[in-house]
């Protein structure tokens, strides 16, 4: 080990010093450039005489938001307008994702299919989908809402009160109060409480092998907090009819076109990828597993739902979770085609305030965020789908 | 002959190729072999043919094929004289007309490059230099100022070359980035260890447009006095980190599946990490991750669209603002989309089967063995 030949310069030999040198080397640098750039950014940042910090969060923004799901006015700070986009965000991703799930299962399992047709017409769906960029897509889509359908006051309507024109789709819809977000906690709350009384029920009976009936409790548990909710907050029911003016339709719940394209945009576009996700999933459950199941007599529906995409989940879970995961920053293309979502709301803030980099670091700390938290939820459920060796 | 389709039907004796009749009705089982199967049959023909017909009649019975945008404006059918007047300026951009002819040349050098390098009877070190070679080139036609050629400016450079230098320069110096940061995170070393997740999970959670925006708006910021950094480059620093962090993880897959006894075996013969890596790991680890390594290239070609977004002439862009002029406006909005998906469609498609290719290829070689 250590002769007495050894300089102190030998000890650039050992592994072990090297290593410590070369992280603290790494360390230095990372920290050394940080500071470099913190200092140009702040020296450059006082020369223009933009103030740093969050303060500006809390001065009105003084823009307009055309979709909001919150009360907003042009009067409202730069903070709610921030939360709108967010909002906004959050709201056309949920639905893009179950749009995509939906749509990947279907195409997915018809490109399997036996008829060579429908796998062929699934294939070229895949194919269509996969090879062209999305940006162009959601371009397409939004000129093609904008082209195909009426101006605004030539509104078709489809319906009794319901509108159609290249001012988006309009509903009538409930005018929103406290007592109605109290019910709709208490219809979230009777939705988890069935999940807990179903899978209490469930380790019930693996436990004491007796086999009950569960479904009345199951309904029990789903549908009185509901009821509990609407005897405790009685929201009123008054519905916002739209009603078509000279030039335009006010009132009831607005669809916007850019939602519309967004929405179809991201959904087809995940879609695709999902029903290739989904096809090598079946793939790779073995033959062995289906003829199991048809020896022991099960139907193919059986099959399938039992034996079949049980294992196929384990397979499909986790691209399908980055497939969740670029939807829902995909979504934020939607600065393209002017759906006021976190980036364009952001954007925004930042030409008019100045403050680039808090602009910044808010929505790449919210995307961050939900990232984790998204890939977090799957990863428990991949956890629990997942093979357990012995 | 009763007894015959008896056995036939126990399975006793089945001939393999059914005859006259048979082969008619076993050729047709796919498609009507029960009830439901007939009608999902009969709901493809007729989409087959309504799609079919659909895009006939747009593209060749109801289409104008001469005069100008009034001609179009009374149609219903594809504008045919609206490609042909904009198609140089779909491709080229706001690249000075006389002089299209060397982008163009550019771009075709590019491709001839691509598609000798894609050839795995060419895979070898002299790849480099011609890759070497053909950037050279390529950046003389683009920018002139030399042996004669007049000197057109990054401003002015658009359209279909633009895309290609930022998905191709992006993804070889992304890919670069993506070994060293592979490389990082699977080292031993706690601090370079953390430094690399810390890089590549930051930029693997956030939008491709934040780090645009990123690039666009806060690197200006970063820079010292006098250093200003051109629109396109920025651009271009923020593919490649972004293509580098998505690289790395693949190429951090492929470092995970070469056996422990390949890193055992070069430390016994004496190799140090570097050289270690360099011989015996990741020339193992990258073949691994060819296939997906293309699949993350179409990706990364169509992400290039969203420079659009901070305002750079893409191909996307300039087609999007030949349907915007004036004359055209309203006109032929369909046309210029289809014209732009086709030919993503067709890179994508193709660099699609080429990985498709590429897979069977490796998968043969590992079945047969070593043979050189």
């Amino acid at each position: 080990m250590a002769s007495p030949a050894s300089s102190p310069l030998r000890l650039i030999y050992d592994v072990r010093v090297r290593a410590v040198l070369y992280q603290v080397v790494a360390v230095v640098l990372v920290v050394g450039i940080g500071l470099y750039l913190f200092g140009t950014v702040s020296r450059k940042l006082a020369e223009q005489n933009i103030a740093t910090g969050f303060a500006y969060l809390s001065r009105p923004a003084g823009f307009v938001i055309s979709q909001s799901f919150i009360s907003y006015e042009s009067s409202d700070t730069y903070g709610r307008a921030i939360l709108v986009g967010l909002l906004n965000t959050v709201w056309v991703s949920v639905f893009a994702v179950i749009l995509s799930t939906v749509l990947g299962l279907i195409v997915g399992i018809a490109r399997l299919s036996r008829n060579p047709l429908l796998s062929f017409l699934a294939l070229i769906y895949v194919e269509a989908l996969r090879n062209v960029p999305l940006l162009l897509y959601l371009f397409l889509w939004y000129a093609l809402i904008v082209a195909v359908f009426p101006p605004v006051r030539e509104a078709w309507q489809i319906l009794p009160d319901v509108f159609l024109s290249n001012g988006g789709l309009i509903v009538p819809s409930l005018r929103w109060s406290a007592a109605h977000t109290g019910v709709l906690a208490s219809v979230v709350v009777g939705i988890v409480l069935a999940f807990v009384v179903a899978s209490i029920m469930r380790s019930h009976r693996v436990v004491s092998g007796h086999a009950r009936a569960a479904w009345p409790f199951v309904l029990l548990a789903l549908f009185a907090p509901p009821l509990i909710g609407l005897l405790l907050f009685q929201p009123d029911l008054v519905v916002n009819w739209p009603e078509k003016g000279r030039f335009r339709i006010t009132g009831g719940l607005q669809v916007t076109p850019e939602f519309t394209a967004l929405l179809v945009g991201l959904g087809l576009s995940a879609s695709a990828g999902i029903a290739e996700i989904v096809r090598a999933g079946i793939l790779a459950v073995g033959r062995g597993q289906w003829e199991a199941a048809r020896a022991v007599g099960l139907h193919d529906r059986q099959t399938m739902r039992l034996v079949v995409l049980p294992q196929a989940l384990r397979v499909i879970v986790p691209p399908l979770t980055s497939s969740y995961l670029s939807t829902f920053k995909n979504s934020s293309l939607a600065i393209a085609i002017g759906y006021p979502d976190l980036v364009m709301v952001s954007n925004t803030t930042m030409n008019q305030t100045g403050q680039a980099i808090e602009g910044i670091a808010i929505f790449m700390l919210v995307y961050l965020g939900l990232s984790i938290t998204i890939s977090l939820l799957m990863n428990w459920y991949n956890a629990r789908v997942a093979l357990v060796e012995r | 002959m009763s007894e015959l389709t008896n056995t036939a039907m126990l399975g006793v004796e089945r001939s393999d190729r059914p005859q006259g009749r048979r082969l008619w009705l076993a050729g047709l089982k796919p498609f009507i072999g029960s009830p439901l199967n007939a009608i999902i049959t009969f709901a493809c023909l007729w989409l087959i043919y309504r799609l079919t017909t659909g895009a006939w009649g747009w593209l060749v019975t109801r289409a104008v094929t001469e005069g100008g945008p009034q001609a179009c404006k009374v149609g219903n059918g594809a504008c045919w004289p609206f490609l042909a007047a904009k198609l140089r300026f779909m491709i080229f951009g706001f690249y000075p007309y006389e002089e299209h002819w060397r982008p163009a040349l550019a771009v075709l050098l590019f491709l001839a490059a691509m598609i000798v390098s894609m050839i795995p009877r060419f895979w070898s070190r002299r790849l480099l230099w011609l890759w070497l070679a053909v950037v050279l080139v390529c950046g003389v036609l683009m920018y002139g100022g030399v042996l004669g050629l007049p000197l057109v400016t990054t401003t002015n450079w658009g359209g279909l070359p633009l895309s290609f230098m930022l998905s191709s320069v992006g993804l070889a110096f992304g890919f670069v980035l993506g070994v060293l940061l592979a490389l990082a995170r699977s080292s031993k070393l706690p601090a370079i260890q953390v430094i690399a997740v810390i890089i590549i999970e930051t930029v693997r959670g956030v939008p491709l447009v934040s780090i645009l925006f990123m690039a666009s708006v806060m690197l200006p910021l970063f820079m010292p006095d006098g250093v200003t950094i051109d629109k396109l480059l920025r651009a271009q620093v923020a593919i490649i980190i972004f293509a580098g962090a998505y690289i790395a993880e693949t190429v951090r897959g492929g470092l995970q599946a070469v056996p422990k006894g390949q890193h055992e075996a070069a430390a016994s013969l004496g190799l140090g990490y570097w050289l270690s890596m360099r011989k015996i790991v990741l020339p193992q680890a990258l073949k691994i991750v060819i296939p997906p390594l293309v699949n993350i290239f179409i990706g990364f070609f169509q992400d290039t669209t969203l420079v659009t977004i901070i305002g750079l002439l893409d191909f996307l862009d300039t087609v999007r603002s030949a349907m915007r002029d004036p004359s055209w406006q309203g006109i032929a909005v369909m046309e210029g989309y289809v014209f732009a998906a086709l030919v993503y469609a067709v890179f994508s498609y193709g660099m699609g089967s080429y990985s498709r290719f590429i897979e069977r290829r490796l998968r043969t070689d590992h079945s047969h063995g070593r043979s050189h």
